[in-house]
């Protein structure tokens, strides 16, 4: 390893896991960097999500190991880990019989370290909610508001990792825009390790540092967004970068 | 409908054992569903053996699940000792317990798989243990749906628990069976009502406490839960309340008049010698003699003819006087039961036709009514065409009727009157022979064997001179007429109608005892 490369946060080696007859994932090998915002982008059914699920032991692997910060993903307790990572993801998950302040206080509150309505309400001002937002149910919520949460939730436990599985995937374009970009803040000011699972290239290529491309279980490409978008990455990569590419090209026709 | 109101008031004994088996079953039932559940939301084989098996429970109905555990009691004794009880409470709470399983567990399951897969995965990706996840997540959003379920199993099992009366456990099925026998309208209306209003009651409460659990409102689901253990515990004050003094004698009842009479007169007199005594009416014919030679019951009346061939198995008729001392023998050898004596008449099974109809198709005795029994209906109790009697009659004269029918005892002579019947299975001491002017056909072959009435001592209160004392003077006391007199006061059903106590007590000063 290079001596100034920065500390590997996680590191994936020889990975593989099947469901029946299907690779979902099919040998994948990755070390991400503490402090890199790494957006895993891929087709649905491409395996992109599974990988994810593996690294909070969502899903146990066939083959292979991970290392979170130089440990044994299997030698931590399943509990313990997850809440040491951040997790959020496209279906939210809020606990419907929960108030909002006790759905973000879950992970610190499973970890005896109860949190106060202070550290609740700086968490719901990290994601732009207001303090009153704390006493209310989740059903009473908007679409944007509730994913809101579930990222204050995911911060709570003051995690190095954050692991988003499609987190934007359900939510209104605009919505979508602010919140991505408020995460994107969030990963700096914090300084997380963040992996994204997305299939829309263009948020890749707007908020990552780093982007993989999945295709059948396999890592097809693995580039800077600069470097997309000059062309590298092979046939699979330059497919999904012409997708934006092509609608931003139209677009600009039509203003021209 | 004034009468009712003091039959309902004299019911706090039966209310308060009532709700204490219906709270018992349902808790039983809910400390086995609710952790099948959990099982059976992670093993789909396991969901699907538990909701199978409970729907099969379901399938049975309540009446003969009830009485199946009494031969499943008596051969678990086997494993638990003579002291395990085969009637009563135990019996009736197992069967209630199975019967209340199957709406809280498909409740509790459905609940499960209805919940949504995105809030499961987020309690895994949060770090909860399973026991967390459980308790945190699955439990208060199955809750609601849970408690739906109990509140449909309270409904089913308190109106079931009125059908533990048959296995000798009183409730509010006391009142209904005993009017259902003696005809008297008043004592099932109060029992209905009073077991219905219970139901209600019980579906208002639980109600309340799912409803809370929906809308997440604290006071109702205290409330809600906390009149109903109230309930419970007046009821449990209630019953365990008149606690003083030994172990009542318990005397048990055949569903028929008769036995209820002679369970009173035995009753009361045990009463003036100072005992404290019960009443298990409304048995089985079987069950009945498996209660007194375990010692479930201690006391029964029972009949030579029915012992002979139902519990000795044997269909030769050696004879009145050598049936009798055979009998005596033989419980006192395989079960110690003491046979204290006959009380001096018969009541026997024989056939019975309307006077008037008898005359017109001209039959006087058994061979006269083969030659016409294909075209005619015969009525009988629900026991009777199943016993060896019968099968032996019937080969004996060739009897092949057009249709057979069974009636509860107390309605088959309503059937001979309304003509639904031409022949019925009568007891020939019943009063309702002469009061409806019926002719008792002849046994010229002596088909059917005699059946002197019997009273039976459990083997363990059959050392017990002082109470041996108390009934020794009923042995050979009581004939045939006194006893038709004192059936047809219980049976009437004009002004003159009397209680079973009432007709005992009559019975006892008619007869100078």
């Amino acid at each position: 390893m290079d001596d100034a490369a920065p500390p590997t946060a996680l590191r994936l080696d020889g990975l593989a896991k099947h469901f029946g007859r299907t690779r979902a994932i099919d040998g994948v090998d990755l070390a991400i960097a503490r402090g890199s915002f790494v957006a895993l982008v891929g087709a649905s059914g491409s395996g992109k999500s599974t990988l994810l699920k593996t690294i909070n032991r969502l899903v146990a692997p066939d083959a292979g190991t991970i290392l979170f910060e130089g440990e044994d993903v299997t030698a931590i307790a399943a509990p313990a880990l997850r809440r040491r990572i951040g997790y959020v993801f496209q279906s939210i998950g809020l606990f419907p019989h929960m108030t909002v302040a006790e759905n973000i206080g879950i992970g610190p509150r499973l970890a005896r370290r109860p949190i106060g309505p202070e550290r609740v309400a700086e968490l719901l001002e990290l994601v732009e909610l207001e303090p009153a937002h704390a006493r209310r149910m989740p059903h009473a919520l908007s679409g944007g508001q509730r994913q809101r949460v579930g990222v204050a939730r995911a911060l709570a436990g003051e995690p190095q990792v954050l692991l988003m599985d499609e987190p934007f995937g359900a939510l209104d374009p605009v919505t979508r825009d602010a919140l991505g970009r408020k995460v994107r803040e969030l990963h700096d000011r914090l300084g997380l390790t963040t992996l994204m699972v997305t299939h829309d290239m263009a948020e890749a290529l707007l908020l990552a540092d780093r982007v993989l491309v999945m295709a059948a279980g396999r890592i097809v490409a693995d580039e800077t967004p600069r470097a997309l978008l000059a062309g590298a990455g092979g046939d699979e990569a330059q497919a999904l970068v012409a997708v934006p590419r092509d609608q931003a090209d139209a677009i600009a026709e039509l203003e021209g | 409908m004034n009468a009712i109101l003091p039959i309902l008031l004299g019911l706090g004994g039966k209310l308060a054992a009532h709700v204490l088996l219906a709270a018992a079953a349902i808790a039983l039932g809910m400390a086995i569903a609710l952790p099948l559940a959990v099982w059976a939301s992670r093993s789909p084989a396991v969901a699907r053996i538990a909701l199978g098996f409970a729907s099969l429970v379901q399938t049975i109905p309540a009446l003969a699940l009830l009485a199946l555990f009494f031969p499943i009691l008596l051969s678990l004794r086997a494993v638990f000792g003579e002291g395990l009880p085969t009637l009563g409470f135990l019996p009736a709470l197992l069967a209630l317990a199975l019967y209340a399983l199957l709406p809280i567990l498909r409740n509790a399951v459905t609940a499960r798989e209805h919940m949504a897969p995105g809030v499961l995965e987020a309690a895994d990706g949060v770090g909860m243990t399973a026991w967390q996840k459980l308790r945190l997540v699955e439990a208060p959003l199955a809750a609601p749906y849970v408690m739906a379920g109990v509140r449909t199993a309270s409904v089913w099992t308190i109106g079931a628990a009125t059908l533990a009366t048959t296995i000798g456990q009183p409730s509010l099925g006391d009142p209904i069976f005993a009017g259902l026998q003696t005809q008297n309208w008043t004592l099932v209306l109060a029992g209905c009502i009073a077991s219905a209003a219970l139901a209600l009651v019980a579906d208002a409460l639980l109600g309340l406490v799912e409803r809370g659990f929906a809308r997440r409102r604290r006071w109702m689901v205290w409330t809600g839960a906390g009149l109903a253990l109230a309930g419970i515990g007046a009821a449990a004050l209630a019953w365990f309340e008149p606690g003083e003094g030994e172990e009542p004698v318990v005397i048990g009842a055949k569903s028929f008049s008769e036995q209820y009479v002679l369970a009173r007169l035995i009753g009361q007199r045990l009463e003036e010698a100072g005992y404290r005594v019960e009443y298990r009416d409304g048995l089985g014919s079987a069950a009945v003699h498996d209660a007194v030679t375990s010692g479930a019951i201690d006391i029964s009346i029972d009949y030579t003819g029915t012992l002979w061939t139902n519990e000795m198995g044997r269909t030769d008729n050696p004879g009145r006087e050598a049936i009798y001392r055979a009998i005596a023998a033989w419980e006192r050898e395989t079960s110690g039961t003491l046979v204290l004596g006959r009380l001096g008449f018969e009541n026997a099974y024989a056939l019975a036709m309307r006077a008037d109809r008898a005359a017109a198709l001209g039959v006087a005795s058994l061979a006269d009514l083969a030659r016409v029994a294909p075209r005619l209906v015969i009525g009988a109790d629900p026991e009777f065409f199943r016993r060896p009697e019968w099968r032996a009659v019937r080969d004996a004269y060739g009897l092949r009727f057009a249709r057979q029918r069974t009636f509860q005892p107390t309605f088959m002579y309503n059937a001979l009157q309304s003509g639904e019947a031409d022949v019925i299975s009568a007891y020939t001491s019943d009063g309702r022979i002469a009061a409806d002017r019926l002719v008792v056909l002849d046994d010229p072959k002596g088909a059917f064997p005699a059946y002197d009435a019997l009273v039976l001592v459990a083997p363990d209160r059959a050392d017990d001179a002082a109470l041996v004392a108390a009934l020794r003077p009923l042995v050979g006391a009581i004939d045939v007429e006194a006893m038709r007199r004192a059936n047809l006061a219980v049976d009437r059903t004009d002004a003159d109608k009397q209680s079973p106590a009432a007709a005992a007590r009559a019975l006892s000063a008619r007869l100078g005892l």
